[in-house]
């Protein structure tokens, strides 16, 4: 069953073509890593999946609902498609357990101290468990992010989006990160990951996008070769400057 | 001399006092209410919700305080709405002032991180939830001083009443003035008792605004 369907999508900001002729599809269960320069739309394109971007024509199936449509109700949408964003954005004024812990009780109508014990087996999860009572800003960078992973978990989304994750990060945290992204992909998350972060994509992702001035130059699944040796000259020309240094 | 003429009139002194102090607590609770539901209106992502605020805003922040007063005073009980002084005053007053504290709450609402609104809405939350739990309550450290100020403003505008036979401290203070002919004297105790209100209230936002930035700065 697919998860994400874009047919014949585009974008505009005014004048600015964001979004070319974007067609995919993204099956129940698969990691997509989309990769490749800045201000290639892919950041836009991850964030039309849960209407943050309304897109400006064509049509865009979550789950079942069509995003084109005015009458889609676009919370329910988000309820179901979690998404983590490049600087965390945890909830400044609520202790990590409640960044956690408010969703499922809002959204899902969770009584509390379920929403606790959920919460509190994601933070294992993450590896975080003592930091529960603690405030956003006394964590570092990449327990803010792991954090921010677990708060889209407990809204048990159908997938999550993730906006490249762990470009705010010092080097050393970014590992963390990834090994919760992996575990959480090896659940059989439906996951699309924006990322620079090539070794993850060739590792974990069941697919590559590469796009390039809003548009999508190379949709592989076979990653391995993808990586070995990019169809298009552009993706070749990416790699080979990210890749060798 | 001076505690002379405070002691011959202190009923009316006194009774002005209260009348001031009363206004500007009545005034300030609907101000708040009233600037708060037109900052959320400016901030509304419907166009023409936007709009709304911005008039009201805008014309209110820019007329005369004394014109919007007079108006209440004059021209609505012609219209067959009878309105005392004191009545006009504190609809005028509110008013006027609530278009300030509607910009004050809206530019501290909007000095949150956006990446509040978007990852609350992400996870699922309505935007009247992201409002109510996520982005007020971190709108409001930043508002309560600049409200402080405009609390102060409130009081020392409440000297409108006078116009408009409203029996604040000002209205008391012409009426003492005129009837004992101690102009200096008299105006000098009126500005003591106003800076009795307000002095207070300046030290208390000093206070809250050192404590409170020095909060901010620790969380970052």
């Amino acid at each position: 069953m697919s998860m994400i369907e874009f047919h014949d999508v585009e974008k505009y900001y005014g004048k600015f073509h964001a979004l070319y002729h974007i067609n995919m599809t993204v099956e129940k269960g698969e990691v997509v890593t989309i990769i490749g320069p800045s201000g290639s739309g892919k950041s836009t394109l991850l964030r039309t999946i849960n209407g943050l971007e309304r897109i400006s024509s064509g049509q865009l199936i979550v789950n079942n609902f069509d995003l084109a449509d005015k009458k889609t109700n676009m919370d329910r949408i988000r309820k179901n498609v979690g998404m983590v964003f490049q600087h965390f954005n945890l909830y400044a004024n609520k202790t990590v357990l409640q960044n956690i812990t408010l969703g499922p009780e809002l959204v899902l109508k969770e009584p509390k101290d379920q929403a606790e014990e959920e919460a509190h087996n994601l933070l294992d999860l993450v590896g975080l468990n003592d930091k529960a009572k603690s405030m956003p800003s006394q964590l570092s960078g990449g327990q803010q992010q792991r954090i921010a992973i677990a708060r889209s978990l407990a809204m048990k989304p159908r997938a999550i989006l993730f906006d490249e994750p762990t470009s705010a990060l010092d080097p050393e945290m970014i590992g963390d990160v990834l090994n919760v992204m992996k575990k959480i992909a090896q659940q059989g998350m439906t996951m699309i990951v924006v990322t620079h972060e090539m070794g993850f994509a060739e590792e974990v992702g069941d697919r590559v996008v590469f796009m390039d001035q809003g548009h999508i130059l190379e949709d592989s699944k076979d990653v391995k070769a993808f990586f070995n040796k990019p169809k298009d000259h552009r993706a070749q020309e990416f790699l080979s400057k990210v890749i060798n240094h | 001399m001076m505690w002379q003429i405070f002691r011959d009139n202190f009923g009316l002194f006194m009774q002005g006092l209260g009348y001031t102090v009363g206004v500007s607590l009545l005034s300030l609770f609907f101000c708040l209410i009233i600037g708060t539901i037109f900052a959320l209106l400016e901030i509304n992502p419907k166009r023409w919700v936007r709009v709304i605020g911005k008039i009201y805003v805008e014309f209110f922040r820019n007329v005369p305080l004394l014109v919007i007063t007079m108006f209440f005073y004059v021209v609505v009980p012609r219209l067959g709405v009878p309105l005392s002084g004191f009545a006009a005053g504190a609809i005028g007053l509110t008013i006027y002032t609530s278009a300030f504290i509607a910009e004050t709450v809206r530019a501290g609402i909007q000095s949150v991180d956006p990446g509040q609104m978007e990852a609350a809405r992400s996870n699922g939350l309505t935007y009247v939830q992201t409002m109510r739990f996520i982005i007020l309550p971190q709108a409001i450290k930043i508002i309560v001083p600049p409200l402080g100020n405009q609390f102060i403003n409130l009081v020392k505008n409440s000297s409108v009443l006078a116009f408009v036979a409203g029996f604040d401290l000002m209205y008391q203070g012409n009426l003492i003035a005129s009837n004992t002919f101690e102009t200096t004297t008299t105006y000098a105790i009126v500005g003591v008792l106003y800076l009795i209100i307000t002095m207070p209230m300046s030290y208390a936002m000093t206070y809250l605004d050192h404590r409170w930035s020095g909060s901010v700065k620790e969380e970052e």
